[in-house]
């Protein structure tokens, strides 16, 4: 009677662990057990009326330890009330038995063939039909016995929970052992079951292997909360799951180790799990604060992708600028001002004497002169004293590596997000969906706003006329030759403007060396700012000019925007090009300028010499107020003022046509179409749109001239910080304000590395004039951290002079002769060559591969459909031949034909197929071939795996099993 | 919180502690989190527990951070006030229908609005509860995987719901997408070339695994099939 011995030792197991020392409950269940044992066969029943007789107790054991001490007067009276539920309980477990039973008979035969599916049917019925008197039962039950349950099932039945946990809710799950329970090969497993239970339930006496096996057990419950997330099941179903998993992990994580070992696993599952909090806190406060999020969002669905890629992309040069402006602010700007000369002390850091009085003009100081000009915000300012401070700062030094930081660090941001970039959007040029691709992928999610959602209708429709006109090959250009002259002609245009733009600059810019030179006092407000009005008036009604060409072209619209884009930056390109010689012009001017004043200047301190020693040494020393002092032109600031005016221009005229152009415009759209003769909101002035390339433009023209001037201006990146931070906040408000989507909606993930590549030639062009004046031309003598010296590199080689040992000079020295240099540039240059012809080669065999997949993908399905014709013919004979045979039957009673029909099935198959339908299933099953093993469904082709597993059409079972 | 606290007044001593907990540690899940609390707690400390637990629960079942999960509850409760209450201990269950959610601003505009919803009901007739409209938002956001996302649209695009991408699916995808501007014959162009291109067993209709197939490879899909909210 193992089967006896086992209730009791499962029981006993309980009560160990649930109330140890309840004495009499132990005994009236003791009791309960031993007419249990009489009940031989109904075993099952019993187990479960017991499991609800633990979980009563449970409860019960809970109050008397909230009671305390309890008479005994009032236990009795509670068993006795207990015995009789008991009673109850069985009667009604006795009859549920009888219901299993009947229905056991009646789908006896089915059972013996031991069909997975039917199985698995009759338990969801079976389930659907507890669900009423025993559904609150399992959902508390099963927190308790729902994880030892599950694992002595893993434990038992090697590959079949394995399948099973593959595809079924762990509640179901439950359900299956009680159900597996009541057949009648459950002994062993039963046996297996309850030793099990036990050992699990008192881990001191687990063997290591059970260890081992329990542990796994933890780890892949862990492992399924982890990925939880991203299951495709329904939501109860996930939580339901979720807690009990991390039940189980929480129940059975305790258990594992032994000992010192236990203690040890247990702190390192604590640890783990406060980790997990952790980052989980983590990463709630990193979202928290990424800037910006909410009206990104916002904007994104109202207008589409393509608009609110602009944003992201603004927010990505803040983030940028963010940095290059802590590395200016921090190591440049905030130790001069703090540890530096105070102002005043010597010449460079003081106003002169002749524009004393109107240095504190607001006119002078928009203009970056007066106190502006001799602070901290400009190059001159800086003293050429090597340390500064207690802490003995290297004031110039800082200045050059900071420089040169800033575009290293620009450089190498680009390079990396482009190169992330283009993994994500790797290979997607292949042509072979486009119609399905069209189909279920061009809708944008996002929109949310009725005019988009029009326009994108309105623009997927064209896109697929355009696939069906391009399908049909009949797409002819009607007058190829009109279209060509169009073209030319329209590319002569925009070279016209182009040039004439160009001319326009340096004219302009000439000019105002004129007045320059001149005095500015004497020219009116134009005359003085000609430069930066031209160029942002350039920037402003050139593109517009250019839409208007390429009207002519008659382009799609795709290339026409990256033909405007590309117009547009040579436009912008060219201006600033031509502004860069117009100053270097101005350099060279300002250069002569200054060594006339350094003549000047040591004629004027040989006379002042002379004249202090002619006047006898006991004459007090004339001092000299540092306002007096004669100085040089110091170019470098004026390249920086320069470029803090231009950019200043630059945000005015941007902020300016932002309020006129979009603004006014709606507002006047909006109120005055109540009195005017044609609808205007449809009609001619309409609302403007958002112009995402010209915007991401002008955007990345800014950042280069930030690029270009930060060394000479270290406010720049300040400044350009605070424009971000504005435009930021104009620019969504001007978009949700006054802004209508765009008409032709395109997909911003694609030309997202385009802007990132315009914004890699622009940061490179940049540089280079940057880097032409920093190396070739020599200082200004008396003003800047680099005064003094031949050229501003030089601070390098005086750092490593002066404050580094002997040795490393000439590791240096020696290391940078060109005997050294020029094999190294060689290497490097053999590794480029090396690289990018390995590079070439893997995409050849990329696309070779492609090539071949293609080819496989076209032959798969060729052979798929030879495959499934000759299985629906195959179908169709079967379907006549049990027609055939059942005729048969009927009329005359001979077996044989029926017989060989089911040899036929066995030779075709290997193993019994299923019957293609109901009907003939009493025929099928009175050959019992005994199955190896389940033949679980999830090789069916309709198969997915979101799906509950509803109804499967059982035509598609068949040709899969022919064809292995 | 303060209409909650209003009604608080009346409420027994478990759940006083329960709110006291809440703002001390300032939850502010409101009392959602409650729904999936089973309806017996035994004492205060087991229902802390069980609050922390089921705190993080809906984290871990979905993509979301609890400050999202939180607006998503807002958003929820906005789209139909009389119907979700605040307070969730009364009233442990309660779904919005469908008409409701369509017309978020999120949904409004989208031509498979109705599909989405479905899909993603339990009843399949569109009522959601809030866990599964969270569920659908974790799905539609950015982070979603693309095998997850696979699945589901593949859910909505199966307008009756056999697991196959059939001809009157196209036919319907296709009159959504473009308002039914195409002629009967293109529509059929369309469709007839959609299933060629992608179908692989050639049975002249998508199963999933055509689907996921072809979805896999689309370079559109992550960029336009996810909602932000």
């Amino acid at each position: 009677m193992p089967r006896a011995g086992l209730i009791t030792a499962e029981n006993n197991s309980d009560i160990d662990l649930e109330f140890t020392g309840d004495e009499d409950e132990v005994s009236t269940f003791q009791e309960e057990l031993e007419r249990g044992r009489h009940r031989g066969r109904r075993r099952d029943g019993d187990r479960e009326k017991k499991k609800r007789g633990n979980r009563r107790r449970k409860g019960a054991s809970k109050e008397t330890v909230e009671g305390e001490e309890e008479s005994q007067n009032r236990l009795e009276k509670r068993e006795r009330r207990r015995k009789r539920a008991k009673r109850h309980q069985e009667a009604r477990g006795r009859e549920r038995d009888e219901e299993e039973q009947a229905k056991i008979k009646s789908g006896k035969k089915a059972k013996t063939r031991k069909k997975v599916k039917n199985e698995k049917t009759r338990k969801v019925e079976e389930k659907e039909e507890e669900e009423g008197e025993a559904g609150e039962r399992n959902a508390k039950g099963k927190m308790k016995h729902g994880g030892a349950k599950r694992e002595e099932k893993k434990e038992d039945g090697g590959k079949h929970t394995v399948k099973e946990k593959a595809q079924e809710v762990k509640k179901k799950k439950h359900k299956t052992v009680v159900e597996t329970s009541s057949e009648e090969e459950m002994s062993e497993e039963a046996n297996e079951d309850n030793e099990e239970e036990e050992k699990e339930l008192r881990p001191e006496s687990l063997s290591p292997e059970e260890l081992e096996n329990l542990k796994e057990a933890v780890d892949e419950r862990k492992k399924l909360i982890q990925s939880l997330r991203g299951k495709p099941w329904p939501m109860k179903k996930k939580l339901v799951t979720l807690r009990e998993s991390q039940e189980f992990v929480e129940k059975y994580e305790g258990a594992l180790g032994k000992g010192k070992g236990r203690r040890l696993y247990a702190y390192k599952v604590m640890m783990s799990k406060k980790w997990m909090k952790f980052q989980r806190d983590f990463e709630n406060f990193k979202t928290v604060c990424i800037p910006w999020e909410m009206k990104i969002k916002e904007i994104e669905s109202h207008f589409g992708s393509s608009v609110a890629s602009y944003f992201i992309f603004l927010r990505w040069m803040y983030g940028i600028n963010m940095i290059l402006f802590g590395l200016t602010f921090g190591l440049v700007m905030v130790p001069e001002a703090l540890m530096g000369r105070p102002y005043g002390s010597i010449s460079r850091k003081t106003v002169p004497r002749a524009e004393e009085a109107s240095a504190m003009d607001f006119a002078v100081l928009w203009d970056c002169g007066g106190y502006a000009q001799y602070s901290v915000l400009f190059y001159g300012y800086y003293n050429s004293q090597r340390a500064i401070g207690w802490l003995k700062f290297r004031m110039p030094l800082s200045y050059f590596l900071v420089g040169v930081g800033t575009v290293a660090y620009s450089y190498m941001v680009v390079i990396r997000t482009m190169a992330r970039n283009s993994n994500e959007s790797g290979g997607g040029d292949d042509n072979s969906f486009n119609f399905s691709w069209k189909m279920f992928t061009s809708w944008d999610y996002l929109i949310g706003n009725p005019e988009t959602a029009d326009n994108k209708f309105a623009s997927i429709t064209t896109s697929f006329k355009e696939a069906i006109l391009e399908e049909q090959e009949s797409h002819k250009d009607d007058n190829i030759h009109l279209t060509r002259f169009l073209r030319v002609l329209a590319n002569f245009l925009v070279l016209c403007c182009l040039a004439g733009s160009g001319y326009l600059i340096y004219f302009v810019v000439r000019r105002s060396q004129k007045f320059a030179l001149d005095g500015l006092d004497t020219h009116t407000w134009w005359e003085r700012n000609e430069v930066n009005m031209v160029m942002s008036l350039l920037g402003m009604f050139c593109p517009m000019l250019f839409d208007v060409i390429s009207a002519l072209e008659n382009y799609h619209p795709r290339v026409a925007l990256q033909w405007q884009l590309g117009r547009i930056f040579a436009l912008f390109l060219g201006n600033l090009y031509t502004f860069i010689i117009a100053l270097m012009d101005e350099i060279n001017l300002k250069r002569e300028e200054e060594m006339i004043i350094k003549y000047n200047i040591s004629m004027w301190e040989a006379s002042f010499y002379n004249s202090s020693v002619s006047g006898n040494s006991t004459a007090p020393p004339v001092i000299i107020q540092p306002a007096d002092v004669p100085r040089g032109p110091c170019w470098e600031t004026m390249v920086g003022q320069e470029f803090v005016r231009l950019i200043i221009s630059d945000t005015m005229t941007t902020y300016i046509t932002l309020l006129i152009g979009d603004f006014l415009r709606a507002v006047l759209v909006r109120f005055l179409n109540y009195c005017w003769c044609w609808d205007l909101e449809a009609g001619f002035p309409s609302y403007s749109e958002f112009d995402v390339s010209g915007n991401v433009l002008s955007l990345i023209f800014n950042q280069g001239m930030i690029w270009m001037g930060a060394f000479y201006a270290p406010c720049l990146p300040a400044l350009n910080v605070l424009r971000l931070h504005v435009s930021m906040y104009l620019q969504c408000w001007a978009v949700m304000c006054c802004n209508v989507p765009q008409e032709r909606v395109f997909k911003a993930s694609g030309s997202n590395n385009f802007y990132m590549a315009m914004l890699l030639v622009i940061l490179f062009l940049s540089t280079l004039p940057a880097i032409y004046t920093i190396v070739t031309i020599p200082p200004s003598f008396d003003c800047g951290p680099f005064s003094g010296k031949k050229r501003m590199f030089d601070v390098i080689a005086e750092t490593l002079e002066s404050d580094f040992p002997a040795w490393f000079g000439k590791v240096f020295s020696s290391a940078s002769n060109p005997g050294l240099v020029l094999p190294f540039i060689l290497l490097m240059v053999l590794a480029i060559y090396y690289l990018q012809s390995t590079s070439k080669s893997y995409k050849e065999v990329n696309v070779e591969l492609k090539k071949k997949l293609q080819a496989q993908n076209e032959e798969n399905k060729k052979k798929n459909k030879r495959a499934a014709l000759k299985a629906q013919t195959d179908l169709e004979e079967a379907r006549n031949a049990t027609s055939q045979t059942a005729q048969q039957q009927q009329e005359t009673d001979g077996d044989e034909k029926h017989a060989s029909r089911q040899r036929l099935h066995h030779g075709t198959t290997g193993h019994n197929p299923p019957p293609p339908d109901h009907e003939r299933r009493p025929l099928a099953t009175r050959a019992p071939v005994p199955r190896p093993y389940h033949h679980d469904n999830h090789g069916t082709p309709g198969y997915l795996p979101g799906f509950s597993q509803q109804s499967e059409p059982r035509l598609y079972r068949v040709p899969s099993l022919q064809r292995h | 919180m303060n209409a909650f606290t209003v009604r608080a007044v009346n409420m027994t001593v478990r759940g006083r502690v329960m709110l006291l907990y809440m703002i001390h540690t300032h939850v502010s899940l409101r009392v959602q989190c409650v729904i999936h609390v089973p309806s017996a707690f035994g004492c205060t400390v087991q229902l802390f527990n069980k609050l922390t637990h089921v705190f993080f629960s809906l984290q871990d079942c979905t993509f979301f951070t609890r400050k999202e999960i939180l607006r998503l509850h807002g958003r929820y409760h906005e789209l139909a006030p009389h119907l979700v209450p605040m307070d969730y201990t009364k009233e442990p269950d309660c779904n919005v229908p469908l008409a409701l959610i369509v017309n978020m601003p999120e949904l409004k505009e989208n031509p498979f609005r109705n599909r989405i919803v479905e899909s993603f009901s339990e009843d399949g007739m569109g009522n959601l509860s809030f866990n599964e409209f969270v569920d659908m938002f974790s799905v539609l956001s950015e982070m979603a995987p693309r095998e997850l996302k696979a699945i589901y649209a593949f859910k909505i695009y199966d307008f009756n719901v056999d697991n196959y991408l059939c001809k009157e699916d196209l036919e319907k995808t296709l009159n959504r997408l473009t308002k039914e501007e195409l002629t009967p014959e293109e529509v059929e162009l369309v469709c007839e070339k959609a299933i060629e291109e992608a179908d692989l067993d050639g049975d002249s209709k998508l199963s999933f695994a055509d689907f996921e197939n072809m979805i896999s490879r689309a370079p559109d899909f992550l960029s336009t099939f996810h909602i932000r909210i």
